[in-house]
């Protein structure tokens, strides 16, 4: 058995048994669904119908609905879909990068990051979708036998290489989460006593009986998938960079957007598991297993990734002074004093000072101030991408055709309606699914379980 | 008559000390079923390590060849296009550009050709019916499954070593 020093928190708090912790994990899934619970899904729920609408709305009518120009012709739309994909990265780093590094930490909070990086997935997937006008060729993207001739798609275009790297993006993490979900539902599947219940679980968990074998396997797959899923989510996000970095856009052309938007994506995402988490912890009487320790652990992360992404800011400045080229100096000039000036303080307010407060230990482990910060977080990174997309685009090199973006009401419909999607998701997951990984937790219950450490320690 | 002897325990601890105990007398143990892993029980009751991983490189390598494959046929040979003037000739001059698809491809195979042998192979598929012994095995029970079939020893004997173990229940059953 592994040890773990005595000075460390333990990471399981309460005199916890491998019973109590399937206990509290299956117990909310079979019991009735709470009142808080139906009133947020309800609400959420509606949203995600409006959404739906202005979605519909817009596929009837086409994409001049949106507020997009001559000028400005990728601007909300573009802005949401990087949104959401950096959001979903925190899922992947907590469950690959974390398990490489060995972080039992993680255990507690990866299944429902996870969770919230498929759904998030979805959501970006969402944009560039709806953005074609014609969904219904969507299926174009990809290098099908056809009609036209020898036509076939650009390989050498970053935007193609996004609809590999999103769809290989999701599937591996969709099979990434549900390998590590079928021993849980087998639990459920034991447990569950309605008979209905009890069928859709056990076809759920694939008959799995947990022999030695199995669980041989189950832990090499997650390993090796983890090994992959890490440089998969690097590439990724830079990819979604090269969307930007390939073009000849002033603002866009650096070299340094790769490693940028990779460690942004991780800041916005932790954030977000943040504010998901703290409130799923409170609702489903989960503080024993998501305590402070992890929101500080987190908090860690979102410090370093926040400095790096600060960094980056900075360097982009500097770089593009240093560079002599008229064109590059004035659109970094022209974002920090120029007409989208209120965005880009507001990025650098969120993004660049407002985690700095977390070098406080206080607020660190303060759960109200992190709830705070970490939506503060989640709001400067929306603007991190609408400043360095529509400021770049706005004042292009013909000055007769500078112009501004106005959202209308359908681009903020769309984007309020993917958040009401994603949260009717999650919330249907955190009823109906696992939110723990509990069967991985109980293997770190002896070594890191509050009371197993008391003993030891005497 | 042959029997099967499901030998239950209430710790992971005690799954070690009784499975290792039995082996020492010279018991083959069939199976372990437990809620989670047991680090350390494979080389016990002689399982040996998967070959899932070996499986997935050659996935992920049959991915990169018919991705560059794929590229090359798409961009080079059925119809080269001037994109920006990029080089269209040769596989070799256009590679970089593929670098990131060949990539993705890859690990897009990689991941799911070993979950979809893993599934396979553990016969864990849908709809499938569970076969653990007992349904606390998925709590906080432990089972450890011994056969007279795989063994020499009678019966008698195999269960009168099952019970010097620290134990909690066991059942015994009719092949």
């Amino acid at each position: 058995m592994q040890r773990e020093a005595a000075i460390r928190e333990p990471l399981i708090l309460g005199h916890k048994t491998y019973k109590d912790i399937t206990d509290d994990v299956v117990g909310p899934i079979m019991g009735p669904a709470p009142l808080g619970w139906k009133i947020m899904i309800t609400i959420s729920s509606l949203i995600a119908v409006y959404g739906v609408g202005c979605i519909l709305y817009l596929l009837g009518t086409g994409i001049g609905v949106w507020g997009l120009n001559k000028t400005v012709d990728w601007a909300w739309d573009i802005t949401n879909f990087v949104w959401w994909v950096g959001i979903g990265h925190a899922g992947t780093l907590i469950s690959a990068v974390l398990l490489l590094f060995r972080q039992k930490w993680r255990m507690a909070i990866n299944r429902s990051a996870e969770a919230m990086t498929i759904f998030a997935v979805i959501m970006a997937a969402v944009f560039p979708g709806i953005h074609m006008g014609r969904i219904w060729v969507s299926y174009w993207v990809l290098p099908l036998p056809n009609q036209f001739g020898s036509l076939w798609v650009n390989f050498n275009s970053p935007l193609l290489w996004d609809v590999f790297a999103i769809s290989t993006y999701f599937s591996v993490s969709l099979v990434f989460w549900y390998i590590g979900l079928i021993p849980d539902f087998a639990t459920i599947r034991d447990r569950m006593t309605k008979p209905l219940p009890k069928k859709i679980y056990s076809i759920l968990a694939f008959g799995w009986s947990g022999r030695a074998k199995h669980w041989t396997r189950f832990e090499e797959v997650s390993l090796v998938l983890a090994g992959i899923a890490t440089p998969l989510v690097f590439s990724v996000h830079s990819i979604v960079s090269m969307d930007f970095a390939t073009s000849v856009i002033p603002g866009w052309h650096t070299t340094i957007f790769p490693p940028y938007f990779v460690s942004g994506a991780v800041f916005s995402g932790f954030a977000m598991v943040q504010t998901l988490l703290l409130i799923m912890r409170k609702g489903m009487n989960l503080e024993n297993y998501i305590h402070v320790k992890h929101v500080e652990y987190m908090n860690i992360v979102i410090i370093v990734t926040g400095s790096i992404v600060g960094v980056a800011y900075l360097t982009e400045l500097f770089i593009s002074w240093y560079s002599g080229v008229e064109y590059e100096s004035y659109a970094f000039i022209n974002r920090f004093s120029g007409p989208y000036s209120w965005a880009y303080w507001i990025m650098m307010t969120c993004n660049v000072i407002s985690p700095q407060l977390f070098w406080f230990k206080k607020i660190r482990r303060s759960l109200v101030a992190t709830f705070a910060l970490s939506i503060v977080v989640n709001i400067g990174m929306w603007f991190e991408r609408y400043v360095i997309i529509v400021t770049s685009l706005h004042r292009d090199y013909l000055p007769s055709s500078w112009g501004e973006f106005h959202a209308t009401n359908i681009d903020i419909g769309i984007f309020i309606g993917t958040i009401g999607i994603f949260l009717t998701l999650f919330l249907a997951f955190a009823r109906f699914f696992p939110v723990l990984a509990l069967n991985e937790l109980k293997t770190i219950l002896k070594s890191s379980g509050e009371s197993y450490k008391n003993e030891q320690a005497k | 008559m042959s029997k099967i002897f499901h030998v239950m325990y209430d710790d992971d601890a005690k799954v070690m000390t009784a499975a290792g105990k039995l082996v020492g007398q010279g018991i083959r143990v069939k199976d372990v079923y437990s809620p989670f892993p047991i680090h350390g029980i494979d080389p016990v009751i002689g399982i040996k390590r998967t070959r899932l991983a070996i499986c997935s490189f050659m996935y992920a390598m049959t991915g990169t060849s018919l991705a560059l494959l794929g590229m090359w046929y798409f961009m080079i040979q059925d119809w080269p296009m001037n994109i920006g003037g990029k080089p269209s000739f040769t596989l070799l001059e256009n590679v970089t550009a593929f670098i990131p698809v060949t990539f993705e491809f890859s690990v897009l195979c990689g991941a799911h050709g070993m979950a979809i042998t893993y599934l396979l192979r553990n016969g864990t598929l849908p709809g499938m019916p569970a076969s653990n012994p007992d349904p606390r095995t998925t709590d906080d029970k432990f089972v450890v499954e011994i056969t007279t079939d795989n063994n020499s020893m009678s019966a008698e004997e195999l269960e009168a070593a099952i019970r010097a173990t620290d134990l909690l229940e066991l059942s015994i059953k009719d092949a």
